[in-house]
């Protein structure tokens, strides 16, 4: 809402700079956003008539003027504007006057004396416009200060109206409350009843009595509708925000604006019968005035006559019965309609409807009256003709809103506010608002005026205090409350404990949008059917994704773009699966990437050359992170990954998780230079870890023994280690491979596997021959159950 | 001077200037070998008289022992000149950098989060957590927000899809999920993150919230000013900074609340912020999480956490926390 400081102080007794103004307005919860000056500062510019012009007899673009800029005598002004006429009144900056980044003086332009500038809008900082000269009104008197003339020491506030303050939607609204905040006077137009002068009238009934609750009316015949709007209502639609559009139009507008009652303006002679409001009934449509079709749907209310439909109630009039130029009669309407039944038109129609923003927050039930007095009062004052007459006023009334009234306890207000308010004071606040209280007991029973529509229970009543007495009087306590302990297991993980880890692993996190493009789902979830955004706000922010990789891969890309070679990055976030309708469907993943060398190039490791991070490296790192949880890897195969470098990851035996190389289809797509190692984890699953407990250690000596075997090419490390495991082998205290080796002298399809062996008894020292009793026990599980053989 | 005299002044120069043990088991035997002048000097007693030998036995017997003190003394100064030669040849430059694996960051963000749950913590708030796709019954009416009602286009929410969920434009469901699952006292924090269709240089359609409850007895809104007061003079580090609550409206809360801090900016210009919007829990919201407004009063606050996280690092461009470029992310380490 943008409110002209010149119109409020009308309304309004207050003696304040705009600063202190836009604070007490702010501070009011009518927050103050922006603060423009309507001119930019200057002086010295008065209306001047041009009473000759004549060539200049040293440019042709120029022209030299006799002006009469009320200082007594004439002024020889030199002007290059196209639309300089004699005759015309326009803006004059004398010499001495100081205009935005000018001062004017006496000079000599082309070796023609010139004292003084006729002026466009753009050079008085009015406006951009800068074809021609600001041509003023025939009659704007010569001589007079165009900051007067024009009003132009006014500034435009621009008010962050919250929802549920319908009853600031209007100046008068806007005055109301600044009264009540600050203790100023009002200053409210008077309006006084228009006598009927003729008899013509509308009959009104209403079909939706509890829809429309007021049906306000009156006939005006024998207008002038081509008269037009004086230059101070314009002015007042102008720094409203407004276009100012013909005299009718602009009346219901400005009452509008005055008085937040919207209001419509029929052509009377377009309109068959009486009125009726009614809900449209099915297959209905109308033209609105905006040319839009409309097919209307039972929930929409209408102003209908014999004929149907003539406009949208509390939206927007039909284009049929529009006043015009060549209107002569109108029915003015002014209504009451339920906030409940016009709320949601708007976005259904995708029209833009000033009326509807106001009824939709709730209008003044009561307010209807004043507003056809107001604007019969003006449509005369503007339109009238000898010979026009103003009807009755014509009324119908359904189901007004009834307001109840609120109790309020004052030890209530206290607690909800942490603050006492004297009785006084709340009655005194309350008084302010124009809300009628009593006493009920100790309570107070309070009625809100008709236009707080926000106003319906006790905690409403209690902002209201809270409001009017100053937030800023409300103590700021510091907090006290029972702190009962966190009970929380030591096995727990916080998602920050699982971040840090992989920080400290060398990965940098990042955050990615939770939507992405649908192929990204298809290429790397395999997912043809991911959830999709009804209303995205791009394609490529249309679906929801189902894992984290997309997000990892676009970032690789960027980074690689932007000069990065070796990147290490992870992310946590939730991915959103199909099924919506419980929240494990939404599970939360952290996810990583690795591309480029295992370590940072630098002095010692190989620079440039370094080690490339794989998938070992990368396995290795999520180790360190699944520590504390029973966890094992299998081959498994993934959209994303590459089928035989891809493992899923089990958490106590359960999927949590998966890692692999980037399929290498997908470099080639995303153009990536080479395939990064990926991994996604449930973050879940990471949480839970055991708490450690202590086992006897032994003293006794370890005894190693190495031993190689040669392995079928297809048997996988974990089959081998759990052979062993199951065994359960008395001693055995450690079974690891320490060396693969493939080719030499070994043949095809086979692989040599070293690997180390640790036992130790608990009781004694073991000696030769139980070690060698452990190793050839080894060599019979896997030589039983894989053929393993001990290498030669 | 007598010849034992001639011999250590001779042993002192010569053992004083070998420099390596070699040397001195040469130099040693010199004097103390089996031929040497020392041991020559031995020798020369069985010649002599009992008389004299006692004294001139006595006399040798004393200039070995000096000279045996000069060989110890040589051998541990050549020892540690020994010592010190080789840690020289070992020195290596401390000045090149250290061997590294890399580091890793937090995103800005995340850091900023994991301050802010750490300073709520501190006032004994739990961390709650929710669906982001979430119903439109606990994004909105639950929270005092009906269909149609004009507070719905204060923001613009994404829906999903052939379905009745949105993707939540604030974590303010997170307050009814909590309430519906625990009694009160209740104290929690709920951050996450939002969704609204809005993009431009000070919008992103994906950011986050930190949202707050804290329910009980007796709970008003000169507790909301003490606690955030606190909580954003601890965040910023700043004691004396200004935080300025006004009135405002959120469907969700009444009496409602907008939170200004007052800010300079580069220009050294001072204006207030707006940091967060808060207020008293509306009654109809505690009713729908089943809490009796009658015993029970509290109040919710919502922070944007991007904007805090760029006013505490000074990001001047939201976009930039959403663009995941490693040389603005690495900035945060």
């Amino acid at each position: 809402m943008k409110v002209s400081v010149n119109w409020l102080k009308a309304l309004v007794d207050i003696h304040m700079d705009i600063d202190q103004l836009a604070h007490s307005l702010t501070m009011a919860g009518l927050e103050v956003e922006e603060i423009s000056p309507v001119a930019a500062a200057f002086d010295g510019v008065v209306i001047a008539e041009v009473k000759a012009t004549a060539a200049h007899p040293n440019a042709d673009k120029l022209r030299v003027c006799e002006v009469d800029a009320g200082t007594g005598t004439l002024l020889q002004i030199v002007c290059g504007a196209p639309n300089v006429q004699a005759g015309m009144r326009v803006p004059c900056a004398l010499v001495g006057a100081r205009l935005p980044g000018i001062e004017i003086n006496a000079a000599k332009l082309r070796g023609v004396e010139s004292n003084g500038m006729l002026c466009s809008s753009r050079e008085l900082g009015l406006s951009d416009e800068h074809a021609g000269l600001l041509a003023l009104a025939s009659d704007a008197p010569i001589g007079q200060n165009i900051r007067a003339y024009l009003d132009l020491d006014d500034t435009i506030l621009t008010l962050k109206l919250t929802p549920n303050r319908g009853d600031c939607l209007s100046m008068i609204g806007i005055a109301r409350d600044l009264a009540a905040v600050t203790g100023a006077t009002l200053r409210l137009p008077r309006v006084t009843a228009n006598p009927s002068t003729g008899a013509a009238s509308k009959a009104i009934s209403l079909t939706a009595t509890v829809a429309c609750g007021r049906y306000t009316g009156r006939v005006l015949t024998s207008l002038n509708a081509r008269a037009s709007t004086p230059e101070w209502m314009k002015r007042r639609l102008l720094r409203a925000g407004f276009r100012a559009i013909a005299p009718l139009i602009d009346i219901t507008n400005y009452i509008n604006l005055e008085r937040g009652q919207p209001m419509h303006a029929f052509d009377l002679d377009k309109l068959n019968g009486s009125i009726n409001v009614r809900f449209a009934n099915a297959g209905e449509s109308m033209n609105l005035l905006n040319s839009q079709h409309v097919d209307l749907q039972p929930d929409m209310l209408l102003i209908t006559d014999a004929q149907g439909p003539v406009a949208m109630a509390g939206v927007m009039g039909g284009l049929e019965s529009m006043v015009t130029d060549d209107t002569t009669s109108i029915f003015f309407e002014a209504a009451y309609f339920d906030p409940d039944v016009i709320q949601g038109k708007t976005r259904t129609l995708g029209v833009t409807s000033d009326a509807a923003y106001r009824f939709e927050r709730g209008v003044d039930a009561n307010g209807g009256e004043a507003a056809i007095e107001a604007a019969t009062h003006l449509a005369v004052a503007i339109c009238g003709t000898p010979t026009t007459q103003i009807g009755p006023l014509c009324q119908a009334l359904g189901q007004l809103p009834t307001r109840a009234p609120i109790t309020v306890r004052p030890d209530r207000v206290t607690r909800l506010l942490g603050m006492q308010i004297p009785l006084e004071t709340m009655r005194e606040i309350l008084a302010r608002l124009n809300c009628n209280v009593t006493m009920v007991g100790g309570n107070l029973s309070v009625t809100p005026p008709s236009y707080r529509f926000d106003l319906r229970i006790e905690e409403d009543i209690v902002e209201e205090l809270a409001r009017i007495n100053g937030y800023e009087k409300v103590p700021a306590n510091p907090p006290t409350a029972t702190l009962p302990m966190q009970a929380v297991p030591e096995g727990a993980r916080s998602r920050a404990t699982i971040r840090h880890i992989l920080v400290d692993l060398g990965y940098q996190e990042i955050i990615s949008y939770s939507f992405v493009p649908a192929d990204w789902e298809c290429d790397f979830a395999g997912n043809a059917t991911p959830l999709r955004v009804a209303n995205p706000i791009a394609s490529q922010m249309s679906v929801m994704r189902t894992n984290l990789i997309g997000g990892l891969i676009a970032c690789l890309k960027h980074n690689l773009n932007h000069g990065e070679s070796r990147v290490k990055l992870f992310e946590m976030g939730r991915c959103f699966l199909q099924d919506i309708a419980t929240l494990d469907a939404q599970p939360e993943r952290v996810a990583g990437l690795v591309y480029g060398q295992r370590f940072p190039e630098q002095w010692g490791a190989g620079g440039q050359k370094g080690e490339a991070a794989d998938f070992y490296s990368v396995k290795g790192e999520i180790e360190a992170l699944l520590q504390g949880l029973d966890c094992r890897f299998e081959k498994t195969s993934h959209p994303a990954l590459h089928p035989g470098r891809a493992a899923a990851i089990l958490i106590a035996g359960q999927p949590a998780g998966i890692v692999g190389e980037l399929h290498p289809q997908w470099p080639q797509k995303y153009l990536l230079p080479a395939a990064p190692i990926l991994f996604e984890i449930d973050v879940q699953a990471l949480r839970g870890t055991t708490a450690p407990g202590y086992r006897p250690i032994s003293r006794l000596p370890v005894v190693r023994r190495d031993i190689a075997v040669v392995v079928d090419e297809s048997i996988e490390m974990q089959a081998l280690l759990d052979a062993v495991t199951s065994a359960k082998l008395a001693n055995v205290i450690d079974f690891a491979p320490f060396d693969i080796f493939r080719g030499g002298n070994l043949e095809a399809g086979k692989k040599s596997i070293a690997f180390r062996i640790l036992m130790q008894d608990t009781e004694r020292t073991l000696v030769d021959s139980e070690a060698d009793k452990n190793v050839s026990e080894i060599l019979e599980v896997l030589g039983n159950k894989f053929g393993v053989t001990l290498r030669k | 001077m007598s010849i034992l005299e001639a011999i250590l002044s001779d042993a002192a120069l010569t053992l004083t200037a070998v420099a390596s043990l070699p040397a001195l088991e040469q130099a040693k035997a010199k004097y103390l070998g089996k031929s040497g002048t020392l041991t020559e000097q031995l020798k020369s007693l069985a010649a002599m008289a009992p008389e004299e030998k006692k004294r001139a036995g006595a006399a040798i017997n004393q200039a070995k022992s000096q000279i045996e003190a000069m060989v110890a003394d040589a051998k541990s100064r050549i020892a540690k000149a020994e010592l010190a030669a080789k840690l020289a040849a070992e020195a290596i430059d401390v000045t090149l950098p250290g061997r590294t694996v890399g580091a890793g960051g937090l995103h800005p963000v995340t850091r900023a989060l994991e301050r802010i749950e750490a300073l709520f913590a501190t006032m004994g708030f739990n961390v709650a957590d929710g669906p982001e796709i979430d119903t439109d019954y606990h994004c909105f009416t639950a929270l005092n927000t009906p269909p149609n009602h004009p507070a719905r286009s204060m923001q613009d929410t994404f829906y999903i899809a052939d379905s009745a969920h949105v993707l939540r434009p604030h974590t303010s469901p997170v307050q009814i999920r909590y309430m519906e699952a625990h009694k009160p006292p209740i104290r929690i924090i709920c951050p996450g993150r939002v969704y609204r269709c809005d993009h431009d240089a000070t919008h992103s359609p994906m950011f986050h919230q930190i949202e707050g409850l804290w329910i009980d007895e007796g709970i008003s809104l000169a507790d909301l000013k003490g606690t955030l007061t606190q909580f954003f003079r601890a965040f910023f580090e700043r004691d004396d900074m200004q935080i300025r609550f006004r009135p405002s409206f959120f469907p969700f809360v009444e009496p409602g609340v907008e939170v200004d801090m007052e800010w300079e900016n580069k220009g050294g210009k001072i204006k207030w912020l707006e940091i967060g919007g808060a207020g008293v829990v509306h009654p109809t919201v505690l009713k729908n999480g089943g809490i009796d407004p009658e015993k029970y009063s509290g109040f919710a606050f919502g922070m944007g956490l991007d904007r805090l996280a760029m006013l505490k690092y000074g990001v001047n461009d939201l976009r930039l926390f959403f663009e995941n470029d490693i040389k603005f992310l690495s900035q945060f380490r």
